[in-house]
């Protein structure tokens, strides 16, 4: 009869918080203590020793912890930036085709539908310095001659982990922001013409606004699973050469599963964690506050 | 005069550079998933000719009859990892969405404390990187015996899915007038009978966008995938992508072949629903 007490709004929305506290709350609070522990997976027993701080010392003042978290922050930011400047510019693009529109769109939604690890492997091949279709295209084309090493020199490995990503996510801005032109109300931009604005500026002044809650959209649905860059740089380089593509997640992963040192893993992925979690809480709230300025808020 | 040629010159080259811009943009986004297709019906020979071969000279299935002979020909069990997918993709979006339905439903049409905060929060958890998420549950599924089954996997996929469909599916119901249901309650409905009579009907379609969303997400996921799974049990097709790797060598063409049997089902599905996807993401988050 307890239920019955119960608002039926927390009945409907408890089977989703039972569910997510069971698969991420708790072992969230599992991983959060064996941080504090020197937990290695072929020694249980170390479970029970409580070291304190000494794992997030240790990831505080190990150099290649803060290469690797350097590494992820400036890969998102050159990321997400350029998927949004790309979307933005294809969706302007495809918004002044007529003809034939939505091939367009449909073909635009190709890269959507690859699993990142596809994505991995697929650019794994056409970057491969034998084989790849990047160095054949160059070489028939005459440009140079010696195979370039794509994934093997450090910059260029980054330059074509960052081509995968964003060859992936642009079209998930476009479409969105596609939707956000098609949404724009007709008047504003035909007052801003009369009064004189060149195209430039009613762009800048009239759509660009209007877009910008779905700019955020699309930022924070790709904030949402940032992480999967994971899979495509685990398959592309796996971190290397020499970790010179080393990620915040590869390097967790490397630490947790081949030297099996689980705490001091968990403690490098809280930091992870907090950092996904404050890029989504920054863009949700960024979405509602352009919201509020357009006057569609709730 | 002349102003009038030049305005034509100009309005020209524009239609030019947005007819040429266009096309390099869709050849980038094209090029490379179409090669891995044309690659997967190549003879090894050709995909690792030099110089490069442009034009194959022949189609071959061999790939594919390599893929689907079985383990005991050097092939990989793609069917087994194939069937361990659809089980698991469509048990965990089931779930997904009726849970999603009843938690979209509770944001969309009950008014109460601290919904924004839910919101965000059911977001976060949405956040979490699954390689960050793999290692705590990599433990906790060991000790309670559910690693490297159907559903440990699907459980966790469920989780993942959930935030994402609530956020969908309330966009759609918000869509649905209040007073539809509120008129089916007059006539004598009860709140259920309203629901699936009056408002489930009219959200349907987008219901299935999201369903096909997450349906998308548990097909393609990996970096769970690869460490919940151990054997030929429960492994699913991305992870079963790597068995075509060695240390040393890549099996490009099976590893190509095994691709396209990956992304037929997405692609359809995906075809199938754009529409109410896009109408999804922007009506749950412009007007939510």
């Amino acid at each position: 009869m307890t239920s019955a007490k119960l608002p039926p709004w927390l009945v409907l929305l408890l089977p989703a918080f039972i569910i997510i506290l069971a698969v991420v709350a708790i072992p969230l609070v599992f991983s959060l203590y064996s941080s504090f522990t020197p937990y290695h997976l072929t020694r249980p027993d170390t479970l029970w020793k409580w070291i304190g701080g000494f794992n997030y010392i240790k990831a505080a003042t190990d150099a290649n912890f803060w290469k690797a978290f350097g590494r992820t922050v400036l890969l998102l930011t050159i990321a997400l930036n350029t998927e949004m400047l790309l979307g933005l510019g294809l969706a302007l693009m495809v918004s002044k085709v007529t003809r034939g529109q939505r091939a367009l769109r449909t073909a635009m939604m190709f890269p959507m539908m690859f699993s990142p690890i596809l994505v991995g492997f697929q650019f794994k091949f056409i970057f491969n310095d034998n084989v790849g279709l990047v160095n054949n295209a160059l070489q028939s084309l005459g440009l140079t001659d010696i195979a370039i090493p794509w994934l093997v020199d450090g910059n260029l490995a980054m330059f074509a982990i960052i081509f995968a990503e964003v060859w992936t996510s642009t079209s998930v801005f476009a479409i969105l922001i596609l939707a956000g032109l098609f949404a724009i109300p007709q008047d504003p931009l035909e007052a801003a013409k009369v009064d004189g604005c060149t195209p430039f500026q009613s762009f800048r002044y009239v759509t660009l606004p209007f877009l910008m809650p779905f700019i955020y959209i699309a930022m924070a649905i790709r904030s949402l699973d940032v992480a999967r860059a994971y899979d495509i740089v685990q398959v592309m380089t796996n971190g290397g050469p020499a970790r010179r593509t080393e990620l915040l997640w590869t390097l967790i992963g490397r630490t947790g599963y081949v030297d099996a040192r689980m705490g001091y893993a968990n403690a490098m992925g809280y930091i992870s964690i907090l950092m996904s979690i404050a890029f989504t809480v920054y863009f949700f709230l960024k979405l509602q506050s352009s919201r509020r300025e357009l006057g569609m808020g709730d | 005069m002349a102003t009038a040629s030049q305005h034509r010159i100009k309005k020209r080259a524009l239609k030019t550079a947005h007819f040429v811009g266009l096309f390099l943009a869709m050849s980038l986004i094209c090029v490379p998933g179409l090669w891995v297709v044309l690659n997967s019906f190549r003879p090894t020979i050709e995909i690792m000719a030099k110089p490069p071969v442009w034009i194959p000279e022949s189609l071959s299935f061999d790939h594919y009859r390599a893929m689907f002979g079985g383990a005991g020909t050097g092939g990989v069990p793609v069917l087994t990892y194939f069937r361990n997918s659809l089980i698991i993709s469509i048990t965990s979006t089931v779930i997904a969405l009726l849970v999603g339905m009843a938690g979209g439903y509770a944001f969309a049409r009950y008014r109460f404390k601290g919904k924004g905060v839910m919101f965000v929060a059911l977001m976060a958890s949405r956040a979490v990187p699954g390689v960050a998420l793999s290692l705590p549950l990599f433990i906790i599924f060991g000790r309670t015996g559910i690693i490297d089954t159907h559903f440990g996997l699907i459980l966790v996929y469920v989780a993942m899915n959930v935030p994402f469909t609530i956020w969908l599916i309330d966009g759609f119901f918000r869509q649905v007038p209040k007073e539809l249901a509120e008129a089916a309650e007059i006539d004598g409905c009860t709140r259920w009978q309203a629901f699936w009579k009056v408002e489930f009907p009219v959200a349907r379609s987008g219901i299935a966008s999201a369903g096909i969303f997450a349906f998308l997400t548990s097909w393609n996921e990996y970096a769970l995938a690869s460490q919940l799974t151990r054997s030929t049990n429960s492994k699913t097709m991305p992870v079963g992508l790597l068995d075509f790797t060695s240390q040393f060598t890549l099996n490009w063409g099976g590893m190509c072949a095994l691709a396209v049997l990956m992304i037929i089902p997405a692609l359809v599905l995906t075809f199938l629903v754009q529409k109410h996807l896009i109408a999804g993401l922007t009506f749950g988050g412009v007007k939510g």
